[in-house]
């Protein structure tokens, strides 16, 4: 049996947590478990206002973790993140689903994390001072964390993020992959390059094989094909029902590569 | 167990009733408010058969708690009609046959009712990414798509 506690703050419901309280977001995977009467013992909630608090302007933009995607597709200074939120769910879901659940939501889903750790978000937690980089949460997806908020570093222009999702059934589908690609560069040559996947692992991953590929060259036809034929190293794709381990590693160079020429072009 | 009051608008109006601990919004407004129009098709957020809209924006009422529906403004397909008189999309979904078996139904008139809400004209391709939610198995969509650009087109004449 499942109760819901509901406190004002964020502070209140992070002193909730522990023995069996799972934190309820927009409820598009906890509720789920509680409808198969398979969800935690404890739905903890907050109505903190800072959980749903938009810092649109400025080199980082700060989304509180109760954002939704459709909150983030109606902000015109989160253009960089339209093309993501936009392919998370459906309608509904994208009116539910918030960045903080994203954060945690097991395979085949977690596609927005996939562009925050490309683009070196850093989450923080509640309760805590300072940030923790996204890429580290995923390693504790089964004890998540608590998240306020996410910092977003925000692309100097547009030819400097890129994000890319693959599903079979268009235009709501969940992942064959997802992959992310932030590529700042100096003076032509690419410095700094982040790749990150989606349904290549456990957990949203970073791609060494492809960042390594890139760094230091210029986004050009034969640098792209470097990246392309490194793109499945150190991956470890699941096979589920959309498709398979294999199929995952063979397509993934292909798809890194739609995304980089797209890049390339502007 | 513990029983929670929840006071909220449906349909435009004032409706209260108790919710179960941890009741999700389609359970809630079927068994202890009484609108049988939301249906439960996968309880899973895959099909989109308990859309309902919450503030004028597309939910699913099956992932949605019952108590965070309080005070909130919850309208579902029940409520477009105005007493004998059908919502224009329901007429556009009559004349184009957009209804087979009619489970899917109640689920798009209201996810065409919120596009249509705030954009009176939608092209084709926005009718599909905002009906894109909703599973039908029967009608295959084109006659759903048709209905919805039927109804628009007529919101233009109105």
């Amino acid at each position: 049996m499942t109760t819901v506690e509901t406190f004002p703050t964020l502070a209140e419901a992070a002193r909730a947590m522990g023995s069996g309280a799972a934190f309820f977001g927009g409820g598009t995977v906890l509720m789920r478990d509680v409808n198969a009467g398979d969800g935690p013992q404890r739905l903890v909630r907050s109505a903190d206002p800072a959980l749903t608090e938009i810092r649109a302007q400025g080199e980082t933009v700060r989304l509180g973790a109760g954002v939704t995607m459709a909150r983030i597709l109606a902000e015109r200074d989160l253009a960089f993140l339209h093309p993501v939120a936009r392919q998370i769910g459906g309608p509904q879901v994208r009116n539910m689903g918030t960045l903080g659940g994203n954060l945690f939501a097991p395979h085949p889903y977690g596609d927005f994390a996939v562009a925050l750790i490309a683009l070196g978000a850093r989450a923080v937690l509640a309760g805590q001072g300072g940030a923790r980089p996204v890429e580290e949460l995923m390693r504790e997806r089964a004890r998540p964390p608590l998240v306020a908020a996410i910092e977003i570093p925000r692309p100097r222009s547009g030819r400097e993020f890129g994000f890319l999702k693959v599903s079979r059934v268009k235009p709501k589908g969940v992942s064959v992959l997802s992959v992310a690609a932030f590529l700042p560069a100096e003076g032509g040559r690419i410095r700094g390059a982040r790749v990150a996947w989606g349904a290549m692992g456990p957990a949203p991953m970073r791609g060494q094989g492809a960042e390594r590929a890139l760094e230091g060259g210029e986004l050009d036809a034969a640098t792209i094909a470097r990246a392309a034929a490194q793109a499945a190293e150190g991956l470890d794709p699941p096979t589920d029902a959309l498709a398979s381990a294999w199929y995952r590693k063979e397509v993934a160079g292909v798809h890194l590569r739609r995304l980089l020429e797209r890049m390339e072009r502007g | 167990m513990a029983k929670k009051p929840v006071t909220f608008t449906l349909n435009g109006r004032e409706s209260a009733a108790f919710a179960e601990e941890g009741q999700n919004l389609l359970d809630f407004l079927r068994r202890s408010v009484g609108d049988l129009s939301p249906k439960y098709g996968c309880g899973q957020g895959g099909c989109g058969a308990c859309t309902v809209l919450i503030d004028g924006e597309p939910h699913l009422s099956c992932l949605t708690l019952a108590e965070a529906a309080a005070g909130r403004k919850v309208e579902t397909a029940s409520g477009l009609a105005t007493g004998p008189v059908l919502h224009r999309l329901q007429e556009a979904f009559m004349e184009r046959f957009a209804a087979q078996c009619g489970f899917c139904t109640p689920g798009m008139l209201v996810s065409a009712k919120a596009l249509l809400d705030c954009n009176p004209r939608p092209t084709r391709d926005e009718i599909v990414e905002a009906l894109s939610g909703n599973l039908c198995r029967c009608t295959g969509y084109e006659p759903i798509i048709e209905a919805v650009l039927d109804a628009a087109g007529e919101r233009a004449r109105a």
